[in-house]
């Protein structure tokens, strides 16, 4: 019995009171394999059909190289942006009642259902030179649509929901009393949101953070008819993949695809590794 | 610190939860809040606090009107019963908290505010577990923390919500104990609130009996557990069993027997109350309480039988030695010794 314990060491699959691990896992396995990895191989391998330096080529050309610049660039600004008045809004949906709470509530939502492309044209009307806000920018020296900042605004608007309905939840589980110890303890409100209440929401921040940013960097509808699309300042990666595809030049748009693919899973990769120390050290989930 | 809590009164959305309360504590005692649910009790201390503002009346340390200030001017430790802690700072952080916000011109070096909170975590047995995570330690030990961190801010007075509320019975024995030894040493004016009566009476110089809002009693444990001055402190400290009686010219009776106890109640119905373990047993002959055995369980060392009254509804339990013969359908006869007589409402 004992030696057979010894021996026994790891296992891949462990007796457990909840059945049905192999065939759940199976079709785990088998669901994204049809749904996001096959299709996801199936790009690599087409871009593989340009060879290395063809592939390479694609890779420094200037105009891949902005369009990149100007796509993983207007994304992360967006979703820092995002991060701030996400945080706000959450805040005071969670920590305010009053009346029109939840018609609040449910416009945060708005930018998921809407059909991207409906805010694009709603935010370029708004934002050209002759619309509502372009028009008092204007003689201000500021242009905003058909520039970055156009595309910045953009991708605001499609990142917001995701910051806070990630946030919201975490900040309703805040307890009360966590807020009245720090104030017993003498600290102000000032210091009570930076050192007590902010930080412990750190981890649901980032995942807020990493969503926005990756529904950014993936969006096209809304964009495109703000941002002007100039060669070099204000196209963005996606529409450069649509360009090389409407000419037939396939393997060039998988290529571009491949490298926001790599680029793009390699930071959710690490913002996820500093979540997953984050929750660990704080002691959420145990 | 004397505290000093005057004709306070509080108000939830026109709902009362305290009326007009007052309570002397004077410094360096050792007070327990006691009461069940729902008592006010929790809001008192929150009150002291400053967490809470008073719909009416003002509570002072020392001669100073602390109702004017805020709570993070009042400078009170306040422990609360799932312990609050910061759960992204190490323990040590969560300990010097409090003196890490002081404004820079009150603020110690961060050296120094290392050094006292280690002292802190030495002085509640917790050295080494200075860069754990709350998380990572147990129901315990998080309260010790949380205790620490209230006596990092050197505060005038110490507040506990229910601070062994959340721990299972060993571990709430236990820390019974160390925070008497604590007080002891530390001599920090302390106020717990708690609805263990045992706690309470373990614990407290002086407990104060709340119930609807209202105090009623305020004593030593000798006092709140002899003295019961009401028929709430009666049933609620301690075991107590009740009678209905008549008073008839100075003298207790039930049915058409006097009991053999006297009164200076005015003629008419009242409630008698005794502890069941506080009776004399008697022969039926004299003035006395006399009943039937209808149950009878062994509790620890001695018996306790519930006796059926000739002459009255109600039945009553008193304690009788393991060995004494009564058994069921026996008759057996007793008087108390100690006891109270209340009017009926």
């Amino acid at each position: 019995m004992i030696s057979n314990f010894a021996k026994a060491g790891w296992r891949f699959k462990r007796p457990s009171v909840i059945p049905g691990f192999g065939l759940t896992l199976g079709f785990t396995l088998a669901y994204l394999a049809l749904i996001v990895l096959i299709p996801l191989a199936g790009l690599v391998w087409r871009s593989a059909s340009l060879g290395f330096t063809g592939f390479w080529n694609v890779a420094v050309d200037p105009r891949t190289v902005n369009a990149l610049k100007i796509s993983f660039g207007t994304s992360f600004v967006a979703a820092l942006v995002n991060v701030f008045f996400g945080v706000i809004v959450a805040w005071v949906l969670v920590r305010y009642r009053f009346p029109g709470r939840r018609i609040v509530d449910a416009i945060v939502d708005l930018p998921f259902a809407l059909p991207t492309a409906v805010a694009g044209i709603a935010l370029t009307s708004l934002y050209a030179r002759n619309g509502w806000i372009g028009h008092l920018l204007e003689p201000l020296g500021i242009k905003v649509a058909f520039t970055p900042i156009g595309i910045t605004i953009a991708l605001i608007f499609v990142g917001l929901p995701f910051v806070v309905r990630t946030v919201q939840p975490v900040m309703e589980e805040i307890r009360k009393e966590v807020e009245e110890a720090a104030a017993t303890l003498g600290a102000n409100r000032f210091q009570t949101i930076t050192q007590v209440l902010l930080p412990g929401l750190q981890p649901a921040i980032l995942t807020g953070f990493a969503l926005a940013f990756a529904r950014a960097v993936g969006e096209y509808g809304s964009v495109i008819f703000i941002a002007g699309n100039l060669p070099y300042v204000s196209e963005i990666a996606p529409l450069l993949i649509v360009i090389r595809l409407e000419e037939f030049d396939y393997a060039g748009a998988t290529a571009i695809a491949t490298i926001m693919l790599l680029i793009s899973f390699f930071m959710l990769f690490v913002i996820n590794l500093i979540q997953a120390w984050s929750r660990r050290r704080y002691g959420y989930g145990t | 610190m004397d505290v000093r809590v005057s004709g306070v009164r509080k108000e939830f959305d026109r709902f009362p939860a305290l009326h007009d309360v007052s309570l002397d504590i004077n410094s360096g005692e050792l007070i327990a809040l006691l009461g069940p649910s729902g008592s006010g009790k929790t809001t008192l201390l929150r009150l002291i606090a400053g967490l809470e503002t008073p719909t009416d009346g003002k509570v002072f340390f020392g001669d100073e009107d602390a109702s004017l200030k805020s709570v993070q001017e009042r400078n009170v430790g306040f422990v609360f019963q799932h312990y609050a802690l910061f759960r992204h700072m190490t323990v040590i952080d969560n300990v010097g908290f409090g003196l890490k916000v002081r404004p820079s011109n009150t603020r110690p070096s961060t050296d120094e505010i290392r050094r006292r909170s280690s002292e802190l975590l030495d002085f509640v047995q917790l050295s080494g577990l200075e860069k754990r995570y709350p998380a990572q330690l147990s129901g315990g030990q998080r309260q010790r923390v949380a205790l620490a961190r209230a006596m990092a801010i050197e505060p005038r007075i110490l507040l506990l919500d229910e601070p062994f509320g959340a721990l299972d019975a060993k571990v709430r024995k236990e820390l019974r104990r160390w925070l008497r030894e604590i007080h002891d040493k530390t001599k920090h004016t302390t106020v717990f609130v708690t609805h263990d009566q045992d706690e309470a009476l373990e614990l407290a110089d002086r407990v104060v009996v709340m119930s609807q809002g209202r105090i009623e009693q305020i004593g030593t444990p000798d006092e709140v557990y002899d003295k019961p001055n009401s028929p709430f402190v009666y049933s609620f400290i301690g075991e107590s069993s009740t009678l209905g009686v008549r008073v008839e010219n100075g003298e207790l009776w039930l049915a058409d027997r006097p009991i053999g106890l006297k009164s200076e109640l005015p003629n008419g119905d009242a409630s008698l109350y005794f502890r069941p373990h506080d009776v004399e047993i008697v022969d039926g002959s004299q003035a006395c309480i006399a009943g039937t055995v209808v149950a009878s369980r062994r509790v620890g060392a001695t018996r306790r039988v519930e006796l059926d009254l000739r002459g009255s509804a109600d039945r009553v339990e008193i304690g009788i030695t393991a060995d004494h013969p009564a058994t069921e359908m026996s008759g057996i006869a007793f008087r108390p010794k100690h006891w109270r007589v209340f009017p009926k409402n």
